[in-house]
């Protein structure tokens, strides 16, 4: 099962859905819909936080909230 | 018919121009204050509709969505929740970055379902085209039934045709009536209305889902609400998560006929923007920090020598002022009371103004160039490891200038532990209350002319310094405290990165103007009530004391004339007053410190707010001292001053880091203090705040005097 903090800088992804009922509420709202593309566009210094590119803004998380985004 | 001043509540996501299209609107013509029960900053302003109408607008703090996630978010339900709230908005403005319009119709689209008049503001279209983003603004306010303005609120463009739009809203007061897009029982709705009273869908709904979070409701009320919830197996996340997807499905609708994507046709990828190059340094693993602590060490570079030419003029204009005053003015006890006593206290407050208006420059600029975040980015990780986490760098670094707005700014981080810790904590960064006692006692005892390495000035060093043990001490009074709260709680750290902008400098001036306003007017109340509460203790003592040292020295020194003797006279006088008593009281317990009585008095007189230590130093010097020209200011009265048991003067090293290092980790502030209460909702806190910084102080003090000594 491949999530978004799986993926490397650069590379695409396609949400499919959350495992986190009350974090995907907050996803939800910030425009991380089922379905909607992302590109992984930083990692910080230590490897946490990222930061992802979502419907044309950079939305960053920690690598744990991340890892409850499962792609397609 | 239109209400004479109807009140419009502006209402957009975090970085859409809210504040900017605030200022355009409104201009000077705001006022600061709070929200009932909460302690919220409230801002309203005026705006002119028509020669007959002034609307009163207020700014609501940026939100994502209706329902909250963080203490600072819950202003917003609170009032748009409660139609019989007194902020309850008669429309509103929702205010959209257009080059992120569905995230931001989100917030819209529930607004408007609330049954309140709304108008759509598109900020930012100059942003959105330059991505390729064109939106039919016209074609959009048909669709989705709202009169929608076209604004650039960085520059004020538009605000006339927003203004038309607002006014023709206020007359139809047209409000959606559209059925939400999310299904849910007529039954339900319908027992919330005869329960809790007459109310739209929405309105009902959300006070279902949200009640614990509204101040409206009491236990008993929630209570009621609970067993509904049970009773229709109503889940508050569930139904919350499928109405923000079927809102995006209507909003993917809607967007993909009234707006062209330029990039989606041409399948092309948008140019590398200038954030993205950007971000390219500022979040790199190497140069993100070096640029960060560049940053922060010419601030106070700059906090130290910038500031430094008019606070000296400051510092000059006071003591010509006394001087001038205590010649023209008949010699008598008010004359004393005017000048060392009002005087000197309204000096000591006016002093700190230029390091306040330079530390508020840069926090305010950190800010709304969309840095700080990238701060919160690259330091989660390690302030995690602390027990804090990206968020309380915001407040932290706010310390610096003041700790009551940085306890109050913890309120957008989620996590309860971690708000708590970084509450705790906050108070030991050096804030600006402590900068002209670390000015005056570093420029007592690190040479003024001395550079390291010829670049560095060491007064600037010392002063570095100190703000980094703060810091220091700070981080690790935070990681004991994370060992020792045992409480397991999630914290979260979605957020957005926005876009670097340019900073707006008028609202960078706004800014500084507000801090130096609410300093001078609140600080300087009471820096000058304790100044006269203590030229009063410091002239008079119990019984006839203070006559009686002054006999005694005129019979033990008969040969003393002038200057030398109304010296001694002056300072025996203070020695038996009220507050040479208090002194004394404390001085076998400050002693192991390296302080005296005189210190003691300002000690005593700073637990309420540290900034009067300057003031009180001043007042006890003058009064126990001759005023001259050359003596005149505060600085070169405490050289002068010597130490009765060595003969050598009073300020050396070892008694100069000790009161810094009392200084700045004791906890001397009633507001900040106050602040804890109020945030906590428990004495608990601000008394372990209190004990726990205070015995930190005197031990590290105790330390460095003995180790100097």
């Amino acid at each position: 099962m491949k999530t978004i903090a799986d993926l490397k800088i650069g590379e695409h992804g396609i949400i499919r859905t959350f495992m986190d009922e009350v974090l995907s509420l907050k996803l939800l709202e910030m425009g991380c819909l089922p379905g909607t593309e992302v590109v992984m566009s930083h990692i910080a210094p230590f490897g946490d936080p990222i930061a992802i590119k979502v419907s044309g803004y950079t939305l960053s998380m920690r690598k744990e909230e991340a890892a409850t985004i499962i792609l397609i | 018919m239109k209400k004479k001043s109807p009140k419009i509540a502006l209402i957009g996501n975090p970085n859409a121009g809210k504040s900017s299209l605030f200022n355009s609107l409104t201009g000077l013509r705001q006022k600061t204050g709070n929200f009932p029960g909460v302690t919220m900053d409230k801002l309203t302003g005026v705006w002119k509709l028509d020669p007959e109408t002034n609307a009163e607008v207020l700014d609501l703090p940026g939100i994502y969505s209706i329902y909250p996630k963080s203490l600072d978010e819950q202003v917003v339900i609170n009032i748009l929740g409660n139609p019989n709230h007194p902020d309850y908005p008669d429309m509103a403005i929702v205010v959209a970055d257009a080059s992120n319009l569905k995230r931001n119709l989100l917030l819209f689209s529930q607004v408007r379902d609330l049954g309140i008049p709304t108008v759509l503001a598109l900020n930012m279209i100059d942003v959105a085209e330059s991505n390729g983003i064109v939106i039919n603004s016209l074609k959009l306010g048909r669709e989705l039934s709202v009169e929608v303005a076209e604004v650039n609120a960085k520059k004020g463009i538009g605000v006339n045709g927003l203004r038309l739009a607002v006014n023709k809203t206020l007359e139809t007061k047209y409000a959606s009536n559209d059925s939400l897009p999310v299904g849910y029982s007529e039954e339900l709705v319908d027992e919330i209305r005869t329960t809790y009273g007459e109310v739209d869908d929405y309105h009902a709904l959300l006070w279902l889902s949200e009640h614990d979070n509204m101040k409206m409701f009491d236990t008993q009320q929630r209570v009621g609400f609970d067993n509904l919830q049970e009773k229709y197996n109503f889940n508050s996340k569930e139904f919350q998560a499928l109405e923000t997807v079927k809102r995006y499905e209507q909003i993917a609708d809607v967007v993909d006929h009234c707006v062209i994507d330029v990039n989606n046709q041409n399948e092309q990828e948008p140019e590398s923007t200038w954030t993205e190059k950007l971000d390219k340094v500022f979040l790199h693993r190497f140069w993100g920090y070096f640029v960060f602590l560049g940053i922060l060490f010419l601030m106070f570079q700059a906090v130290f020598t910038w500031a430094q030419y008019p606070m000296d003029a400051i510092d000059g204009g006071i003591a010509w002022l006394n001087d001038f005053l205590k010649e023209q003015l008949p010699a008598s006890k008010l004359t004393d009371l005017l000048t060392d006593g009002l005087i000197s206290g309204i000096g000591g407050v006016l002093i700190f103004v230029p390091q306040i208006a330079f530390l508020f420059l840069f926090i305010s600029l950190l800010e709304e160039t969309g840095y700080m975040s990238r701060v919160m980015f690259i330091m989660d990780k390690l302030m995690r490891r602390f027990g804090l986490n990206g968020k309380s760098v915001v407040p932290l670094i706010s310390g610096v200038a003041c700790a009551v707005p940085a306890i109050m700014s913890t309120r957008s981080i989620g996590s309860w532990k971690d708000r708590l810790i970084t509450i705790m904590v906050t108070p030991l960064m050096s804030c600006s209350a402590r900068l002209p006692i670390y000015t005056i006692l570093i420029s007592l005892v690190v040479p003024e002319k001395s550079t390291l390495f010829g670049i560095f000035n060491l007064q600037g060093l010392a002063l570095f310094g100190l703000y980094l043990i703060g810091f220091l001490m700070a981080i690790l009074s935070a990681w004991i405290m994370k060992i020792v709260l045992k409480a397991r709680e999630r914290s979260y750290f979605i957020m957005e990165l926005p876009t670097y902008k340019a900073p707006r400098f008028n609202h960078v001036f706004l800014s500084i103007w507000n801090s130096v306003k609410a300093f001078v007017f609140q600080a300087g109340k009471v820096i000058v009530a304790i100044s006269i509460v203590l030229w009063v203790l410091a002239s008079y003592g119990p019984g006839d004391a203070i006559e009686r040292a002054e006999s005694k020295v005129r019979m033990e020194n008969p040969d003393l004339q002038g200057h030398a003797l109304e010296n001694k006279v002056a300072s025996q006088k203070l020695e038996n007053s009220y507050a040479g008593l208090f002194g004394k009281t404390i001085e076998p317990v400050i002693k192991p410190l390296g302080y005296d009585w005189k210190i003691g008095i300002a000690l005593i007189t700073s637990f309420a707010a540290r900034e009067v230590f300057v003031g009180t130093m001043s007042t006890i010097y003058s009064l126990g001292g001759e005023v001259d020209d050359e003596n005149a200011t505060i600085k070169n009265r405490m050289k002068a001053e010597i130490n009765p048991d060595t003969g050598k003067p009073m300020y050396d090293a070892a008694l100069g880091f000790s009161l810094l290092i009392f200084y700045a980790f004791a906890m001397q502030c009633m507001s900040t203090l106050a602040t804890t209460l109020r945030e906590t909702k428990s004495w608990k806190y601000p008394v372990i705040q209190f004990v726990y910084m205070t015995a930190l102080a005197y031990l590290s003090a105790f330390l460095v005097y003995q180790i100097l000594k």
